[in-house]
């Protein structure tokens, strides 16, 4: 087994790990190293072929290899070693990390500091419980753009699409200009879950019909899927009977919502977020293990790239200070969700604080005509308003340096709050 | 093609496979022929898993007498398969004072079984036992003979074991004829192919009173009996170690909450009589019952960690009983038929006892040499750092994880489909290696796995199988659907 040291080893090569390594060493920290159990860096990105990503960032409309080898060139210019096909098996306490490659075998890297990137993965049919029969045909929609795009095949004819979070959305015009039928895109939830600009580009563009307050209630087909049975949903998401709409389609593909990929938090004892699955962290993304952080959608599911890039800078520079200064300990408060808020990141803010601090957070419904509002102890600290706010746009703030001095309380409260 | 066998068994399920790789001990051909594309498709890939102690079958019942012995012999069946076998120990809860008299008959039936080591527990010792039950437990029957094993890897293991010693295995080969020639001897007849042999074994399952009727005049009627479960996934801390029964009461059985030997939890089974024996499909109803039923005994259940739905098929005969042994009115049938709970348990004694009633009437003699089952390396995930290092040093495929919720190299995979009766579906490669078997449920190592099968066996990616039959993962090129399209246009 090869033993070998660095200060800073970042987990994951997509656009979080990656981000996280170009602000690290721009912090001048000599030894990065970043592990990916892919062939190649890019994560996820390599398989979105579609345009759409950097706008915030890049200021222009890129794919999402084109947005992935921005990064990825800058990496290489700097020198950072990235080692692919190499997959992480634990992340222990005292931050040693095991991993393993055809070409190295089996590695022990002891650092000083771990950036988590692990990224996220997609909601699989068990966790929905539908019933009916369990052939093939039914995909999460990130493997059938896996074998569109990246393997040259086609998963089926005539589609379904349960869920309209972004990838299923994304997945029902690729699979319409590559010669299948989208019949329908079915959502569970009164409203999408999905970017406006993907239910206008991959659905009405092309007339595929959204059903929102919908679900698949049955699945049909022995050995490949021949059919389902879609019904409206009450208020409770309970299937109203008398509603059933049958569809013959080989192919079902779910769009249901990401879950971070945590397994190594979890191995490493790290806590992790009931509201986000991801790791509670500190305003540095720093988890409940010093000196280990978390950023991009390990952390929390964000709904562009670029916020998953600008979080990631954060934890690199973050992990730098760490691996220069060492953890110094510091009186935290804690953040809490309040009314219409669920998983606020960071959970925990060191005070004082010197800098700004950024809080993401997703509305747990639909709120027009509201405001966001940040309370310690009943006395208001901020407040910003907005037309809308849905579940499926993540809402960030700013905090402003000096806001969080001399709070009457030991715990802030975000919450929305209806005009 | 017309193929010649001393013995056809039709049925590759855990029964099947228990007569094959018994009477691959003895100097015969044998033929195992099954419908499916896999070894164990049927009841035995979706069941509880569990040896049953054997309180529970009527005494003087086929049903005790097999369940008993079969029971016995798994311990060292699953040490010389190299396959999990763990006894977790088993309650059976009373919920109010009706299950506390019921309780008792059970462990008196226990007792005149031959069960061993029965108590019945108050409340506290249940709880203290495991602590997720309800706390309106009166007492408990605790049966600590009760196992649990992962019945289809039994099955793969048996059929291995009889493949390396001559026994062959065909599939998608469903038996739509079976005749007794004048001669005596049997020909059974699939949409391809013909098969001859001197002896037939009905362990076909479903299908078993539909090949029995066929041959003999004493009828059988079989009732198809699904079962519908769900599978959490493993949690670092879990809620139940040992097996939870429900008092069967005239409310009806109830469900069993129990560990798995992988350590996820199964809930389950329901119990619906379907027209349709191959009718695997979950339903709403079933589902929700399960979950109301289940929460009885565990009141904090949540499902928040379900990794999949399944249901199984039991073939019920209206005699309640096992048929087991040679048919009376057709000389040269031999049959496992109705063998529904506890068939699992009762499989390696049933085997045992048809192989060594057919070496009797064919007059067979035992090989000279007899292989033992192949062992197979440990999972990666369960060796010591210094096993992977020198793992991956062998061969550097150890080193590519392909499933990454349960830690599975694509050495594994290869060697799954390599295996005596190797795999050839991605559900396959799944119930012999558990790739795809994680929370995830092969998402990210579906596409993985089924190009590891196109390049072991050289069947091309878009004709691999999810798990036999026209159960085909991908529907073409990019470049074919293009085309098609415009021949349409």
């Amino acid at each position: 087994m090869i033993d070998r040291n660095t200060d800073i080893l970042i987990v994951g090569a997509g656009p979080a790990g990656l981000a996280a390594a170009i602000a690290a060493r721009k912090e001048h920290i000599e030894s990065v190293l970043v592990i990916e159990r892919e062939k190649e860096p890019g994560g996820i990105l390599r398989q979105c072929i579609h345009n759409g990503f950097g706008l915030h960032r890049f200021k222009e409309e890129l794919t999402g290899p084109e947005y992935a080898q921005k990064d990825i060139e800058q990496v290489s210019e700097l020198g950072i070693p990235v080692e692919c096909s190499t997959t992480v098996l634990s992340v222990s306490q005292d931050k040693t990390v095991i991993c393993v490659s055809p070409e190295k075998g089996l590695q022990r890297i002891r650092a000083k500091a771990v950036i988590l990137a692990m990224g996220c993965r997609e909601r699989p049919r068990g966790a929905l419980c539908t019933p009916g029969t369990r052939c093939a045909g039914i995909y999460s929609a990130g493997t059938a753009q896996r074998f569109v795009n990246l393997e040259g095949f086609m998963p089926g004819h005539r589609v379904v699409i349960l869920g309209s979070g972004d990838i299923g959305l994304i997945m029902a015009r690729r699979m319409t200009l590559q010669g299948a039928k989208v019949l329908a895109c079915v959502e569970i939830m009164p409203y999408s879950s999905g970017l406006n600009r993907n239910i206008v580009q991959c659905l009405q563009d092309y007339h595929i019909p959204l059903y929102l307050s919908h679900t698949v209630t049955d699945i049909r087909g022995r050995e490949r899927l021949e059919g389902i049975t879609v019904s409206e949903v009450d208020e409770k998401r309970r299937p109203i009977p008398g509603t059933e709409m049958n569809f013959d389609c080989d192919t079902l593909l779910l769009s249901c919502g990401l879950i971070p990929e945590n397994e190594l938090t979890r191995g490493a004892g790290i806590d992790i977020s009931a509201a986000t699955s991801g790791a509670v962290v500190d305003d540095m993304l720093q988890t409940s293990i010093p000196g280990v952080f978390a950023c991009g959608n390990v952390l929390h599911v964000h709904d562009l790239v670029d916020n998953v890039s600008e979080e990631s800078f954060h934890a690199g520079r973050a992990a730098a200070d760490y691996v220069r200064n060492g953890f110094t300990g510091a009186e935290y408060i804690t953040v809490c969700d309040g009314e219409g808020v669920r998983g606020t990141v960071p959970q925990r803010i060191r005070i004082p604080s010197d800098s700004p601090v950024t809080l993401s957070f997703r509305p747990s419904d639909v709120y027009r005509s509201s405001a966001v509002v940040v309370d310690c102890g009943g006395v208001e600290l901020f407040r910003k308003k907005s037309l809308i706010f849905t579940p499926g746009e993540m809402v960030h703030i700013e905090l402003r340096p000096g806001l969080l001095k001399n709070l009457p309380a030991d715990s802030i409260t975000v919450r929305l709050e209806r005009n | 093609m017309t193929y010649q066998a001393d013995v056809l068994v039709i049925g590759a399920g855990i029964t099947g496979c228990a007569v094959a790789r018994e009477l691959s001990g003895y100097k015969v051909s044998v033929i195992v022929l099954d419908s499916a594309g896999d070894i164990a498709e049927g009841a035995t890939k979706a069941n509880s898993g569990i040896v049953h102690a054997g309180y529970d079958a009527r005494p003087g019942s086929k049903k005790a007498l097999y369940n008993i012995r079969g029971a016995g012999m798994y311990e060292s069946l699953c040490a010389s398969l190299h396959v999990p076998y763990r006894r977790n120990g088993a309650l059976v809860i009373a919920l109010n004072d009706t299950d506390r008299t019921a309780i008792e008959s059970l462990k008196a039936r226990g007792l005149e079984n031959g069960v061993k080591n029965l108590d019945i527990l108050d409340h506290d010792a249940v709880l203290a036992m495991e602590p997720n039950i309800s706390p309106e437990v009166k007492c408990a029957l605790f049966v600590p003979e009760s196992a649990i094993i992962s019945p289809y890897e039994t099955a793969f293991a048996l059929a291995d074991h009889a493949a390396v010693n001559g026994v062959s295995f065909r599939f998608g080969q469903s038996v739509s004829s079976v005749e007794r020639l004048p001669d005596g001897s049997f020909a059974a007849r699939t949409d391809t192919d013909t098969y001859t042999c001197r002896v037939l074994v009905n362990c076909s399952g479903a299908s078993g009173a539909y090949i029995h009727n066929q041959l003999s005049g004493q009828k059988l009627t079989m009732v198809h009996r699904r079962g519908q479960y769900y599978l959490l996934d493993r949690e670092a801390v879990p809620a139940f170690s040992r097996t939870i029964f429900q008092c069967p009461s005239p409310m009806g059985k109830g469900v069993l909450v129990s560990p798995t030997v992988h350590g996820n939890l199964l809930l389950g089974p329901t119990a619906e009589d379907i027209s349709d024996p191959l009718d695997t499909a979950t339903t709403a109803e079933g589902l929700s019952d399960v979950l109301r039923k289940a929460s009885l005994t565990w009141p904090k259940l949540s499902v928040r960690t379900n990794i999949t739905n399944f249901s199984g098929v039991r073939a019920h005969l209206t005699t309640d009983d096992f048929v087991v042994g040679p048919c009376e009115d057709c000389p040269g049938l031999f049959e496992a038929v109705g063998i529904e709970s506890p068939g699992l348990s009762s499989a390696p004694a049933i085997g045992l006892d048809l192989s060594g009633m057919i070496a009797g009437y064919l007059g067979l003699s035992l090989k000279e040499s007899f292989l033992p089952c192949p062992v197979r390396p440990r999972p990666f995930n369960e060796m010591t750092d210094a096993e992977k290092a020198e793992a991956v040093l062998k061969d550097p495929a150890y080193g590519n994880i392909v499933c990454r919720c349960e830690v599975i190299t694509e050495a594994e995979i290869r060697a799954a489909v390599h295996r005596p009766v190797g795999a050839r579906s991605v559900d396959g490669v799944k119930r012999r290696t558990r790739a795809g078997m994680g929370r995830c449920q092969g998402g990210f190592c579906m596409p993985r796995v089924a190009e590891i099968i196109s390049a072991e066996t050289g069947i091309p990616l878009d004709r691999v199988t999810k798990n036999g039959g026209d159960s085909y993962i991908l529907s073409g090129t990019v470049e074919s659907f293009l085309k098609e399209e415009t021949v349409h246009d």
